[in-house]
């Protein structure tokens, strides 16, 4: 139980950032017009290509020479990248529908 | 020490840049200028990453900009080449991508504690592992989803006797062995975590084969949220608060968006997942076997249309595969330009993915207040001349309203019988996606005009203009 409350103190701040973050993504998201469902999900699967920055970390730390690593850690960042870019540019293909028309 | 607080400061921009960014997407006047500034956001943080100075480290800038090359090139060439239609798709497939990033990511982590090069700590062991098995179960999940809406694997084609148990026995069974892993620690051994790995990307694929037909977009929505989580965890590895925070909005909204979804459909999340859909629905169709639907001809349908007072458009997947939103632009035109009072009727979850009808519609130019949301479409249905139904099945169906032994009985749907004359345009009498007879197509004052959307609809166009 120690040990428990231990992590739970030292890692105060975090906890408040998690908390935090839940509540915002939850009220942000909660109102939104379904008409919009489709773009802000192809939205928000764009920003989960966040991982990105780990693979990127993850190659500047390796090794010059440990190529197990650096394979795998540029096959992430391609993954990633398709994520990022085909996400975002989805979305906006999506979301240049809903421009403003001159009405008649 | 400038240098971090710069590289600190960007994470941070970063990080509100994806909070404003998602705000702004919630308004459809906002929304596109929201999408610009979370890549805005993504992009400051990537070039962060890329300059943050890091002792010792040997960067091997070649690779990261390789790897982004190939990457951007791909994603980018997709996303201009897919069709509208396939939309809920892509966003799939990216999603899986996203997934099997922080997979990978995870398994490198965990090789290096095997091998010996890197210690973990039993907190850091729970997050990699964490990673690990949400990020593989996203990644084939979604690989099948996109499958599915491909039309690539039929959706029953997959499913074995007690599908259920089965999944369930594989979830406890890799809970287990990844509780095992984590307390045998290094002993464990790189093979194992081998097999934790291949257990959760077969239990991906596993999870989402019993879940079919309308249901889809849900576990999209769901897997979308499961990338975003897998990518906090990852965060939490490398100490790094913008994954982090975009992690966890991404994990939030997408729980959100799931349970939204579900409320449109009047189903539970729960009853999504264990793939209620289907079973009963089979017997139902039989009944209806003897009867006969009443067809119109395309003369008859033009000259209806033309002469009506209001006209309104229950658009659906069938307008989606069948590429007709442009002719059923043109024909609302044609209407107007007689006096008819032209509107299109959206439900919730027409389509395969709330709001995808819009997007079709909007890109023949269809203008934004001409869409009515369920309400407003059920209030005006009495006072409606004409509704024409292209392609649209389910959410049509009065058994939802009349039936309680119908597997979509309680889910809100568009009351087009009680307009005064209902045209559905429709390839074949085949049950819709939910797999369920329908007997709007038998009521009194429905006409059936068979034949492919687009196809029909030039046709009532032509003949509209020959008046």
């Amino acid at each position: 139980m120690d040990t428990v409350f231990q992590v739970f103190n030292e890692n105060l701040y975090l906890i408040y950032l998690l908390l935090f973050t839940v509540v915002l993504g939850f009220e942000v998201i909660s109102k939104v017009p379904t008409v919009l469902h489709t773009p802000l999900m192809s939205g928000a699967n764009a920003i989960s290509g966040v991982v990105i920055i780990g693979a990127i970390l993850l190659i500047r730390q390796a090794q010059p020479d440990d190529y197990m690593t650096l394979v795998l850690g540029a096959i992430a960042v391609v993954l990633g990248m398709i994520n990022v870019i085909g996400g975002f540019a989805v979305t906006d293909r999506m979301l240049e529908m809903f421009k403003k028309k001159t009405k008649k | 020490m400038i240098a971090t607080s710069l590289i600190n400061l960007s994470y941070l921009i970063g990080a509100l840049a994806f909070v404003w960014g998602l705000r702004l997407l919630s308004s459809p006047d906002s929304a596109r200028r929201g999408n610009t500034l979370a890549a805005i956001g993504m992009a400051i943080a990537i070039i962060a990453t890329m300059v943050q100075p890091m002792a010792g480290a040997s960067n091997n800038y070649g690779w990261i900009m390789g790897g982004m090359l190939v990457g951007g090139v791909v994603g980018m060439a997709s996303a201009k080449k897919i069709q509208m239609t396939d939309m809920p798709q892509m966003v799939s497939i990216f999603n899986g991508l996203g997934g099997a990033c922080a997979t990978v990511l995870a398994m490198v982590e965990l090789m290096h504690f095997y091998n010996g090069t890197q210690a973990l700590g039993s907190g850091q062991l729970v997050i990699v592992l964490l990673a690990l098995l949400i990020g593989a179960i996203s990644f084939t999940g979604s690989l099948l989803a996109f499958a599915k809406l491909q039309g690539l694997v039929w959706d029953n084609s997959l499913t074995l006797p007690k599908h259920n148990l089965i999944n369930n026995v594989m979830f406890i069974g890799l809970i287990g062995l990844t509780v095992y892993l984590f307390i045998q620690g290094f002993s464990a051994g790189v093979g194992l975590a081998i097999g934790v790995l291949v257990l959760a990307l077969i239990y991906g694929f596993s999870f989402v084969i019993p879940i079919g037909g309308a249901d889809m977009p849900v576990v999209i929505s769901l897997l979308n949220s499961f990338t975003g989580l897998s990518a906090a965890a990852a965060g939490l590895i490398y100490n790094n608060q913008i994954m982090l925070v975009g992690g966890i909005l991404v994990g939030a909204s997408g729980t959100i968006l799931t349970v939204l979804m579900c409320q449109a459909m009047n189903r539970s999340l729960w009853s999504v997942l264990l793939g209620g859909f289907g079973g009963g629905a089979a017997a139902k169709g039989q009944e209806s076997g003897d009867q006969v639907a009443k067809t119109v001809t395309l003369n008859d349908a033009a000259i209806q249309l033309f002469y009506s007072n209001s006209v309104m458009f229950v658009p659906g997947y069938g307008l989606a595969v069948a590429q007709a939103q442009k002719a059923l632009k043109e024909l609302d035109d044609l209407l107007e330009a007689n006096g008819v009072d032209v509107t299109y009727a959206i439900h919730p979850v027409a389509g395969r993915m709330p709001g995808h009808m819009n997007v079709l519609l909007a890109e023949a130019d269809v203008p934004y207040p001409k869409l009515k949301d369920l309400d407003d479409v059920n209030a005006a249905l009495p006072s409606t001349d004409i509704v024409v139904v292209v392609g649209a099945n389910d959410v049509v169906n009065p058994a939802a309203k009349d039936d309680p032994g119908s597997p979509i009985y309680g889910m809100p749907v568009l009351n087009v019988w009680e307009a005064k004359h209902v045209i559905v345009l429709k390839r074949s009498m085949s049950p819709g996606y939910a797999g369920i007879q329908n007997q709007l197509f038998f009521h009194d004052k429905t006409k059936m005009l068979f034949g492919d959307a687009k196809d029909s609809l030039q046709k009532i166009v032509s003949e509209v203009k020959t008046l």
